[in-house]
């Protein structure tokens, strides 16, 4: 039996989107920004849309932006806030285990002749609020809501505090818990959001860019007049508007998925040792807070692309952070981080279409699939 | 993977502990295959005795501290080997 099981990398469209996008592909083709009907009906679409997105991240909707994905989102939000804020200082301050798009955002700023200070992590991908204090002349610090590859949830609020008691403005990178757990941008304290919408059920092609007001943010390329001057460019009003209608019916969704899901997770973790020898377990849900979708773990004499080979051939779709994964055959930064085992590394990832047979998938063809791998090397036995 | 016997083992008097019992050559062999190099060789280290492994896979560092803590082995240390890689003595506890 087939198992989709890697919904942290992307998920199917949400009904609602497709449903959305349908009408607004329909309704809202025109130009936004032009003053004849068929622009004013697109521009009606692009407002609701951004008053929805704002309405569930508890921001006012001058404060919404959309840009092409998340990645540039992030982009944006880093290098926008170090632009304005250069008087203050050059650095950015970021945690080792954020997303690329994030640490690619910081050392573009390294590059052109600022400075980057990376926070390390506890084993279990957490930092320490105490450690991520700004040093003089940062410029904004960057911390992820959740890590994308652990699930381990951030004291963003913390930080957020101790940041703001010295000035310096914070990004939080929360395409791991957008429409996936309740995010309440006031709770959090962060300055900046961003986040992507098909990580959540909507259409590729749609990031979120959140800036709060009175924080101090400048174009760090080309502007227009498109999306309050912070994302130049022609809006994809159609995939924003799809966007916007998944993440308000996933805010219905969350109070029942989040247990469900956490379940599959906590079975995961309870049965793997049993099933598997020389498995060591990342993160932990009972130590340190973790998304309910996301789980991780390291398998000993196991190399990573073998087994998602294996794996797929029996129809289970996971992601992998070890080196024989990558391009670079460096393996992923965040387990390096955490101190993990980095190889025989999977992440497993549920979404709201994942069921108990899902996890019964592959909790069937795991153990097998780690055997062959083994025999393979001539690891059997080890 | 070359394996030096304990042939090498005890040649320096001025060590209190007990010499390596071998050197584990995985240089040039990609991960997970130096940590498999390292498990084969260990069955043959006495409680106690050590084993250097040496290794350039970038997964090499944070793997052989896992495979200690997973096998509750001592990782003595690791340092930098001057024709690159890195070099890494693992204790046998139990």
């Amino acid at each position: 039996m087939s198992a989709y099981l890697d919904h942290a990398s992307t998920t199917p469209l949400h009904p609602a989107a497709r449903e959305a996008l349908g009408v607004a592909l329909q309704d809202g083709w025109a130009d936004p920004a032009r003053l004849y009907r068929e622009g004013r009906r697109a521009r009606m679409l692009l407002d609701a849309a951004r008053e929805t997105v704002a309405g569930v991240l508890g921001a006012r909707p001058d404060e919404i932006s959309f840009a092409a994905s998340g990645t540039a989102a992030a982009t944006l939000a880093l290098l926008g806030t170090a632009s304005a804020r250069r008087r203050a200082g050059d650095l950015i301050m970021v945690s080792a285990v954020e997303h690329s798009s994030v640490l690619h955002a910081a050392q573009h700023h390294e590059q052109a002749g600022g400075r980057l200070v990376e926070v390390g992590v506890d084993r279990f991908g957490r930092v320490d609020p105490a450690a991520f204090a700004p040093v003089p002349g940062t410029a904004v610090a960057s911390l992820q809501h959740a890590n994308h590859e652990v699930g381990t949830v951030q004291p963003v609020a913390e930080v957020a505090e101790r940041l703001r008691a010295a000035g310096v403005p914070l990004h939080t990178d929360a395409a791991v818990t957008v429409g996936r757990v309740p995010v309440d941008l006031g709770a959090l304290g962060a300055d900046l959001l961003t986040a992507s919408a098909h990580k959540f059920g909507g259409p590729a092609g749609v990031g979120i860019l959140a800036v709060r007001t009175g924080t101090r943010w400048r174009s760090p390329g080309p502007a227009d007049e498109r999306e309050g001057g912070r994302v130049a460019g022609y809006p994809d009003v159609p995939s924003i508007v799809a966007a916007a209608a998944a993440l308000a019916a996933r805010t219905a969704e969350l109070a029942a998925e989040g247990p469900r899901l956490a379940g599959y997770v906590r079975d995961l973790r309870r049965r793997l040792p049993e099933l598997v020898d020389g498995v060591e377990l990342l993160g932990d849900p009972d130590r340190a807070p973790t998304v309910p979708h996301i789980t991780a773990f390291s398998c000993l004499y196991v190399e990573g692309e073998a087994l998602l080979t294996e794996l797929d051939r029996a129809g289970i779709a996971v992601s992998s952070g070890s080196s024989c994964t990558s391009d670079t055959l460096t393996p992923s930064h965040v387990l390096v981080a955490m101190g993990a085992l980095t190889q025989g590394n999977l992440r497993v990832s549920f979404g709201r279409d994942s069921t108990r047979a899902d996890l019964d998938a592959l909790l069937d063809v795991l153990p097998g699939a780690v055997r062959a791998v083994r025999a393979r090397l001539g690891a059997d036995g080890l | 993977m070359t394996t030096d016997g304990p042939a090498d083992a005890g040649t320096d008097p001025d060590q209190d502990s007990p010499a390596p019992a071998a050197t584990v050559d995985s240089r040039g062999r990609r991960c997970p295959l130096p940590i498999i190099d390292l498990a084969r060789a260990f069955g043959s280290v006495v409680p106690g005795g050590t084993i250097t492994l040496w290794a350039d896979d970038p997964a090499a560092g944070p793997d052989v501290a896992a495979w200690c803590r997973l096998r509750g082995q001592e990782l003595v240390a690791a340092r930098a080997l001057p024709a690159g890689g890195e070099e890494f003595v693992i204790r046998r506890l139990a």
